[in-house]
């Protein structure tokens, strides 16, 4: 019954929103080029993404701060 | 020069990050403030029953709920950089950075979130009461949000409460409320949200002299510059109280920037505070980068000393000081931090070759020469120039002495608008209408300022003595890095202009009883 009413206070919400709806439309672009393309495409995690376990990520960054000009 | 590293990656990593920590702090301090300001409001709007309190709180709320829209997620860019430009600082800072943020993402950011949608779609659905509630929770959670950030930077600033564990190559957190409660992160958290109460208090100053240059709204306007000033006022000057604070802070735990943003290069007792200056190069050494004089300066004498340490007569070591040493001070030449560093270096080497072949001897001799060594850890780097350990003196002086003198200048404004408010003179002073629009912007870069002496100030370091900027990327490529620059430009830049354009839509629309 509660998460009906706040349901219907979210919808009731959104439906009357006036300006509100260029805010809205605003967001979901953005969230959509940041989620959707910036970090799908440009932005991947780098340790993660190249190493299968945390024991090879210490490794590699040891190794970088322990460099030798 | 560092040789192991790739400078043009540095420089386009860095870059981008300041981009899209600098466009994200146009949304943020507005958000912070215009909070509070619209809370008051309502306040006054529930206590007194007076409809055109509740006028003046929606307006308010709606040009709060712009810029909290375009700017919200603005921040999780950041993050993205993080994981991809900045690895070896993400796995180096381990928790210390992860704790704080995932706080924020999970209690700061729900709260702020259930609660906003009170505030726009709550007004007739809900009690007074809950909706003013629910409007001062908004508030409270935008700033509770800023504060885990904040005290994620300042250990970036002042590293405590960790410590360094030579197996992962992380630092954990060992003791949570050192961090939290660093002096250094309680003064950056209350001096960066008064400041943006004070951005904002401008800001509503600003929009409402416009209205009263305009004979528009007239009732509306005066009742929000008396909010605003009132507010600002108390904002500003805890703006300054704080501000000491955090110069006092940078005097104990970070002096180079100290020095540097007073272009101080000889330590003195009883130095005084260049109130205004031109920097230009040195003669007597032309070709240090470094090393600047001032062209002009109108100096208050013995002030530093007392910004320092409270006491007039105090020693302020200058950027030679701490570089040569002064044996008198007892502060140590950098080249000692420097050898220091070395071995902590070598020992985190040593360990993890012991450790490689089962050395338990050398593993115990390598870890304590590293813990030894840890907190200068950074230094090491900088065997072969040493003098990439001042930040640039033109840069931190200029931010911090825009910052202060414009911070005076909103005290003054503030004074002026409730002078005026209580003679009855707001409406015939034009002068100063025409002066607080003109202060929105500069609102904006006393903001930015802070930002940059902080960040800037604080170069080379990306966590203070530990690990500089340059050791802190990824090793990838620089034109990726430079091609997401030029996009988050354009995305950033874009949000501006249609944060800019729905804003002032909606101030020459002016304040009426819509919907949201």
């Amino acid at each position: 019954m509660i998460l009906k009413r706040i349901l219907r206070f979210y919808y009731e919400g959104f439906r009357r929103m006036t300006w509100g709806r260029t805010l809205w439309t605003i967001i979901l672009i953005k969230l959509f080029i940041m989620f959707a393309i910036l970090k799908l495409f440009f932005f991947p995690d780098f340790l993660g993404t190249r190493f299968s376990s945390d024991e090879e990520r210490s490794d590699y960054v040891i190794e970088q701060l322990t460099k030798k000009p | 020069m560092h040789e192991a590293f790739d400078y043009a990656l540095v420089d386009w990593s860095r870059a981008q990050f300041a981009l899209t920590a600098m466009y994200h702090w146009v949304f943020v301090p507005l958000t912070l403030g215009l909070a509070f300001i619209i809370a008051i409001m309502e306040t006054l709007y529930v206590s007194t029953g007076k409809e055109e309190w509740k006028r003046i709180t929606k307006f308010w709320m709606i040009l709060f709920g712009v810029n909290f829209a375009i700017g919200v997620a603005t921040g999780i860019i950041l993050e993205f950089e993080f994981g991809t430009n900045w690895s070896n600082y993400s796995w180096f800072v381990g928790d210390i950075f992860g704790a704080p943020l995932a706080i924020e993402g999970i209690l700061a950011f729900f709260l702020e979130s259930t609660f906003i949608a009170v505030m726009f779609f709550g007004w007739d659905k809900v009690s007074k009461k809950f909706h003013l509630a629910a409007t001062w929770l908004t508030a409270f959670g935008a700033n509770i949000s800023a504060l885990w950030i904040l005290v994620a930077n300042a250990w970036m600033q002042y590293p405590v409460g960790m410590h360094f564990n030579p197996d992962t190559a992380r630092n954990e957190m060992g003791n949570f409320w050192e961090v939290f409660l660093s002096p250094v992160a309680v003064n950056k958290f209350l001096h960066t949200i008064s400041s943006a109460y004070t951005l904002a208090a401008i800001f509503v100053i600003g929009v409402s002299a416009w209205y009263l240059l305009k004979k528009r709204h007239v009732v509306f306007a005066k009742k929000s510059i008396v909010v605003a000033a009132t507010f600002g006022l108390v904002a500003i000057l805890y703006t300054i109280v704080t501000g000491d604070g955090s110069a006092k802070q940078m005097a104990r735990k970070q002096p180079m920037k100290f020095a540097a943003m007073e272009g101080l290069y000889h330590g003195t007792s009883g130095a005084g505070l260049v109130a205004l200056g031109i920097v230009v190069d040195n003669q007597e050494d032309p070709d240090n980068e470094n090393y600047k004089d001032f062209a002009l300066k109108i100096e208050i004498p013995n002030l530093l000393s007392y910004m320092a340490y409270s006491d007039f007569n105090s020693f302020i070591p200058g950027v030679k000081d701490l570089m040569e040493g002064n044996a008198e001070q007892g502060i140590p030449p950098v080249m000692e931090k420097v050898a220091r560093g070395k071995v902590a270096i070598q020992a985190l080497t040593e360990y993890k070759l012991a450790k490689k072949a089962g050395n338990e001897e050398q593993m115990l001799l390598a870890r304590a020469a590293l813990e030894e060594n840890f907190k200068y850890f950074g230094y090491g780097y900088f065997e072969k120039d040493p003098d990439a350990l001042v930040p640039s003196v033109p840069i931190s002086f200029y931010s911090f002495h825009i910052m202060v003198a414009l911070g005076f200048w909103f005290l003054a404004l503030m004074i002026i608008f409730l002078v005026l408010t209580f003679k009855g003179r707001l409406e015939t002073s034009r002068f100063w209408l025409r002066m607080a629009i003109f202060s929105i912007p500069l609102a904006y870069i006393a903001s930015q300022s802070g930002w940059v002496l902080a960040e800037l100030g604080r170069q080379p370091w990306v966590i203070q003595d530990l690990m500089p900027t340059m050791a802190a990327v990824s090793q990838i490529d620089a034109g990726s890095v430079q091609t997401t620059f030029w996009l988050f430009l354009i995305l950033f830049t874009a949000l501006a202009i249609a944060e800019v354009r729905i804003l002032t839509k909606q101030i020459s629309i002016g304040p009426k009883d819509g919907g949201h």
